[in-house]
């Protein structure tokens, strides 16, 4: 007959209400911790989410042995010439094999607004270079012309850098580059770059060997990569090694993840340590400044128990509201969006 | 030792005692040392009493009475309240026990001070098998017996200190409890809030029959009960043939 939970819910809510500027620092506290860890998650999220989507499956990329980044990378000529003429690389529509051979360049480039100096990269691509990305399309204006002096910048760049409009010229390696179009890669990795013709960069940044290379495989299947890798290794000439280019982006940028889940994690931990003590000397003042109300609930009947469920209850009301208010404001983060594309561009964050 | 003319109280054989005790006992420990608070008390309430605990501060009568409401536990001796041992029961058993059985009015009203009049009212309801539209009418019935049916939806600190006192003698008696029990219900008021509180008390054990123990130092609110017993460090003192007993003035 007598129930344990018979002390009505409003008592718990119009007790929390009555406290109101300790209840809402202490949910404010709580949520704090809620919103730092829900944010870290969403930003671990994007990042892979955008790395997922840098990548083609039936694409490989061919860096130098050892090189973790293309910036570090470097394949000669020669090189780049076996790889592409290796049977497992896809034939286009035209007969033309499906490899681009990439030059990476950093470049420092103003912000709009503060019109601080930021990381940008440069890719000089070869013509099957845009075909090799499905994924990116044409917003604005037109491709660069091969062989000219001709650039196109990805959405995030055309938003975030001045002189990047379409007709805007920008100085680098000692040359004027006119800005023909913006692509639009799909919130991949290749948003924050600028892309331009393989030689024409590499004449101007004074490079003989390539970056890296894109090559679209014949076949997705396993098989086919690792025979193209087994003749990779067995030829002395190619210091190279393969890897897809999914997996390329998600390894070059699992230490940026790392990185972010251990500090989201540290700080998700101490925030969570001032919080709970936080709610513990709240609790403890809520029942040290009822205990007269404590010994009136007991000697009209209300049980050991149900005085606990009834401070049980406050506090989880507590907790909810807190996280609750957490979610709400972790949940306006998506609206903020950081460039953490990969490594080269953590300047950006 | 006080001598109030009349009637001496008498006991009928064929009723049984509501309450009943004998050589009951009791002593808090403070540090490593034993304060003893009764000895040996020996005493019976009738169905229907109203009876004052008086004595000076310090002499055990709050004690006397949390031992008889059942919220606190004695060292030794027998305590049954309408037939059952009270001091046999366990914690929760005695919890289920108050609810059902005592009604408690307190010096500081102890209402909750979240709650409206009605839902302070409604509180111990909540421990009974009562649906939502019970308690409702149980409540606004009580509250209208006390005189306010129209603050119902009022806070306690909305409300005079007499007001909030009938607020807690209507949460008391909702639940139709066999034995009242307060302890200074009118040590914080004036005395206009205090005659009405007592005469509400007297109508309830005079109308409705109920068993009251009031525990007070006031000689005045003492008189508005049937009977006084008095206590002094912990002893009932002794009337001849009479266990202390005394018969005050009928009310006028
Ligand atoms: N919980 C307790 N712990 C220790 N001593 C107590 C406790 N309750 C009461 N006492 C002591 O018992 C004695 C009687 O107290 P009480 O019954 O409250 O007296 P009264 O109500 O007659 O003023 C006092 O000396 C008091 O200090
Ligand atoms: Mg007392």
């Amino acid at each position: 007959m007598a129930s344990a939970t018979a002390i009505p819910l409003s008592y718990v809510a119009r007790n929390l209400w009555t406290r109101r500027l300790t209840t809402a620092l202490t949910a404010g506290g709580l949520a704090l911790v809620v919103w730092v860890f829900a944010t870290v998650l969403m930003l671990d999220a994007g990042l892979k989410q955008t790395l997922v989507t840098t990548g083609e499956h039936d694409n490989i990329v061919a860096i130098r042995r050892g090189s973790e980044t293309e910036i570090q990378s470097g394949i000669s000529r020669t090189q780049a010439n076996i790889i592409a003429s290796h049977p497992a690389v896809a034939l286009g529509t035209d007969g033309e094999r499906m490899v681009s051979k990439e030059t990476v360049v950093l470049i420092s480039l103003k912000k709009t607004g503060a019109g601080k100096p930021s990381n940008v990269i440069i890719r000089g691509v070869s013509a099957k270079g845009m075909t090799l990305r499905p994924q990116i399309r044409l917003a604005q204006g037109r491709p660069f012309r091969p062989g000219s002096a001709e650039i196109m910048v990805g959405s995030s760049i055309a938003r975030g850098f001045e002189g990047t409009a379409v007709g805007d010229t920008l100085h680098f390696a000692q040359r004027d580059w006119t800005v023909s179009g913006h692509f639009d890669a799909g919130g991949s990795g290749f948003d924050s770059e600028i892309w331009g013709d393989a030689d024409q960069l590499m004449q101007a940044f004074r490079r003989i060997g390539y970056s890296s290379m894109v090559v679209r495989l014949a076949d997705a299947g396993d098989a086919t990569l690792e025979q193209l890798r087994g003749d990779i290794n067995a030829d002395p000439r190619l210091t190279n090694e393969i890897k897809r280019e999914q997996v390329f982006y998600s390894d070059q940028s699992r230490a940026l993840s790392t990185f972010i889940t251990i500090l989201g994690l540290t700080l998700t931990a101490i925030f969570s340590i001032g919080a709970m003590i936080g709610a513990m000397i709240t609790m403890y003042a809520s029942v040290s400044s009822r205990v007269a109300e404590i010994g009136t609930l007991r000697a009209l009947g209300f049980r050991r128990s149900g005085v606990l469920y009834a401070f049980m209850a406050e506090s989880l009301l507590l907790g909810l509201a807190g996280g609750l208010i957490g979610l709400a404001f972790a949940s306006l983060m998506q609206f903020a969006s950081f460039s953490t594309t990969n490594f080269q561009t953590f300047a950006d964050l | 030792m006080e001598e109030l003319p009349g009637r001496k109280s008498e006991k009928t054989a064929a009723t049984e005692a509501l309450v009943k005790i004998r050589g009951l006992a009791k002593s808090y420990r403070r540090g490593d040392q034993v304060v003893p608070v009764l000895s040996d008390i020996s005493l019976d309430i009738m169905p229907g009493d109203f009876t004052a605990l008086m004595g000076p501060s310090g002499s055990g009568k709050s004690t006397l009475l949390n031992l008889i409401a059942g919220i606190d536990k004695p060292d030794s001796g027998e305590l049954r309240v309408a037939g059952i041992d009270i001091t046999a029961l366990g914690e929760s058993e005695l919890a289920d026990w108050r609810a059902a059985n005592v009604g408690f009015i307190f010096q500081f009203y102890n209402l909750m001070p979240v709650l409206t009049a009605f839902e302070n009212v409604e509180l111990p309801l909540m421990l009974t098998g009562l649906s939502r539209s019970e308690r409702r009418a149980r409540v606004e019935l009580t509250l209208d017996a006390v005189g306010l049916s129209d603050r119902l939806q009022h806070y306690p600190n909305e409300l005079s200190g007499g007001q909030q006192q009938r607020v807690a003698i209507a949460r008391a008696i909702v639940t139709d409890p066999t034995l009242l029990v307060a302890d200074e219900p009118t040590g914080d008021l004036d005395r206009v809030s205090a005659a009405d509180v007592l005469a509400m008390m007297q109508r309830l054990n005079a109308e409705l029959g109920k068993t009251i123990i009031m525990v007070t130092h006031d000689a005045n609110a003492a008189h508005a009960a049937r009977k006084i017993i008095h206590l002094d460090k912990g002893e009932i003192l002794a009337q001849p043939g009479d266990k202390g007993e005394i018969l005050p003035e009928p009310p006028s």
